[in-house]
């Protein structure tokens, strides 16, 4: 899905400098003939095994499910995967797809630290130097992460500009990109940027709904009735939507970061609040003002703190294939409680939107129905935030 | 032909290179740009692009992006800038091209933009990341109001796009000098010599080589190979920094530098 330019839709495209272009187009001819290469695809699947740890579980959260009393909850546990997200698939992908064509060194950009841990850790697999773009703030509220990728041996660079987030890592990542854009490959960790990349890590990740299909279909012999995800820049839920995307009895839905409230004016909620607009190399949703600038956006969750997404989520919206609503930070924060005491399992704050979602949707299920959540990432990462945020409350 | 077309014939008929000058609108404030505008053309700047900042400009460096920043911080919008590109026709002819990101001309309206701007006194736009395959509308809009639309030529160009680039460029070529964003930099000027040669192959439009060009030596340099050069960063740095006058001494410098020997 998609046609020559990357459109789905009205969105998606290929917004970027011409000093640019020549390399995206370059990384779509090596992709559009590697990906359905036999040796291209046996060794991925072999590196996801092997080194990624998959298969990922499906669990069935019994306690959680007991909790709502209604349909029968299971967990798409990406957070067991190795680097604790499903940000490693992606980055395995493109770092492979790198090799192929000869790339001897990557960057990337990231949010909460996740998609920069994966990319350094595959880098080091491999024996490849890598540069990581993470902004200020992030820096500061993701510290862990960012020992991670020392630890990993990544350069991590703190990017000051704008309000010092994953928008203005991802600037100065394309940045870095055009200047060194002969011997290096940037991994971009989520379905958005210039065409090939949506498409792209939309492939790569669909192994999550592709899993969730098998998986469903040998405990229960059918589909699910609603599988949920969070949305920042889009990729475990594309990974997880996209397979089902032609399934209308499976019905999807996307939660988003409404940080202190939408109507605050303080969120990330880009598909609830945004309007269609044209950054980093894509038409999308945006959250911006009358004049196109892009205001800068705010949620609890460093991973989802992005104020564009994927543009196949924009079409999917418009479509009205996958339904999108918005959880705030306190729903957040009380649902990575929730999955805490219930499950003992300590969710990503990111994948705590996606959970936060199901106070609202089970009361409307029935006991025979099945929601699958995709548990995107572990919470460690965010247990000294959120040590702050319930001083003296736990 | 817009007055950039014309600028360029003249330039052709005395021999001389031209230099094209590049002003942040707003920063940091409206007065100051009509004012830098006026002060360049008299120092000697051919032509003028005058940014439309956004708040995400991926292909400019730290000069350019503060001065966006700047510019934005002190309510700088898109009506804001074409009233002062009103004010400076009231006493200046000298040939304007906005250059600016998509996203401020898509929520203005592409037509009405374009439109917009033709009544403000506006020749031309530059639009970095509005690439060949995406800037169909942009082009159409232009055609209809008979102003120019810059196409860029950078160092990774792959020799199957110059021709497309080049029927489709008016105005001038923008060569891009170095794989690299705006600002400073040392660049060996002579690389571009098959660049621009391969752009005169496929194109009469004029040449201008712009990046990273800082000083008169380097615009004497680049001059070589291209019809034109563009100075940003350097000139807004001199703005921001030590004001309108340093920044048309400094113009002047950069004119000598073109016209000397």
């Amino acid at each position: 899905m998609s046609d020559n330019n990357g459109r789905y839709g009205k969105y998606g495209g290929r917004y970027v400098p011409e000093t640019v272009m020549p390399a995206v187009q370059e990384l779509e001819e090596y992709y559009m003939k590697l990906k359905d290469d036999p040796s291209f695809k046996a060794e991925f699947a072999t590196y996801l095994k092997e080194y990624a740890g998959r298969p990922s579980l499906l669990y069935h959260a019994k306690r959680l499910t007991e909790h709502y009393g209604k349909a029968n909850i299971y967990l798409k546990r990406e957070d067991l995967n190795h680097t604790g997200s499903h940000k490693i698939n992606n980055a395995l992908g493109q770092v492979l797809l790198a090799r192929r064509m000869g790339k001897k060194r990557v960057i990337a950009e990231t949010g909460a630290g996740q998609h920069g841990v994966a990319t350094a850790t595959v880098a080091a697999l491999f024996g490849m130097e890598c540069t990581v773009y993470m902004g200020k703030e992030d820096v500061e509220r993701q510290s862990l992460n960012v020992f991670r990728m020392k630890l990993l041996g990544a350069t991590v660079v703190s990017v000051e500009s704008g309000n010092g987030t994953l928008k203005d890592a991802t600037s100065e990542a394309f940045r870095s990109w055009v200047t060194n854009i002969r011997d290096t490959h940037y991994v971009i960790g989520s379905t958005m940027g210039p065409h090939p990349y949506p498409m792209i890590v939309r492939d790569f990740q669909s192994v999550i709904g592709q899993e969730v299909k098998e998986e469903m279909q040998e405990k229960l012999g059918k589909l699910p009735d609603y599988v949920l995800a969070c949305v920042g820049g889009g990729s475990n839920s594309m990974g997880m939507f996209y397979p089902f995307h032609q399934d209308k009895s499976v019905q999807k839905i996307g939660i988003e970061p409404a940080g202190k409230g939408i109507e605050t004016g303080q969120h990330a909620a880009t598909l609830t609040a945004g309007t269609p607009g044209v950054l980093h190399g894509m038409m999308t949703y945006l959250i911006q003002d009358k004049e196109g600038q892009i205001i800068p956006p705010y949620s609890i969750s460093a991973g989802l703190d992005y104020p564009g997404v994927g543009p196949q989520h924009a079409y999917f919206k418009d479509k009205g294939i996958v339904k999108y609503y918005s959880v705030t930070d306190d729903e957040a924060v009380a649902a990575f409680q929730r999955l805490s005491q219930l499950e003992g399992v300590i969710p990503a704050m990111e994948s705590s939107h996606a959970l936060a979602y199901l106070e609202y949707l089970m009361p409307h299920t029935a006991p025979e129905q099945n929601v699958v959540v995709c548990l995107s990432g572990r919470g460690d990462k965010d247990v000294h935030m959120v040590s702050k945020i319930l001083e003296g409350k736990i | 032909m817009t007055r950039i077309g014309d600028k360029f014939k003249e330039l052709a008929s005395l021999q001389k290179k031209g230099l094209i000058v590049y002003i942040t609108g707003g920063c940091p404030d409206m007065d100051t740009t009509i004012k830098a505008v006026l002060a360049a053309e008299k120092a000697g700047a051919d032509i003028i692009e005058i940014g439309i900042p956004f708040s995400d400009p991926m292909a400019d460096g730290p000069v350019i992006q503060h001065a966006a920043t700047k510019a934005l911080e002190r309510g700088a919008t898109v009506n804001g800038i074409l009233a002062a590109l009103k004010k400076i026709r009231e006493v200046s002819a000298i040939p304007v091209a906005f250059m600016t990101y998509f996203n401020p001309i898509m929520q203005h309206g592409v037509a009405a933009f374009v439109r917009d701007a033709k009544a403000a006194g506006a020749d031309g736009f530059i639009v970095p990341d509005l690439s060949l395959e995406e800037n169909g509308e942009m082009l159409t809009a232009c055609k209809e109001e008979q102003l120019d639309l810059v196409e860029f030529v950078a160092p990774t160009t792959t020799a199957n796009r110059f021709p497309a680039i080049c029927q489709q460029a008016s105005g001038f070529v923008y060569c891009i000098s170095n794989t690299g964003v705006t600002g400073a930099k040392v660049v060996d000027y002579s690389t571009l010599a098959p660049i621009t040669e391969n752009i005169k192959k496929n194109t009469a439009v004029p040449v201008a080589i712009g990046f990273g060009i800082s000083s008169p030596a380097a615009a004497k340099a680049a001059s070589q190979y291209a019809e034109a050069v563009i100075v940003g960063s350097a000139v807004m740095d001199k703005l921001m920094n030590s004001g309108v006058q340093e920044m048309a001494g400094f113009i002047a410098e950069l004119r000598s530098g073109l016209d000397g020997e």
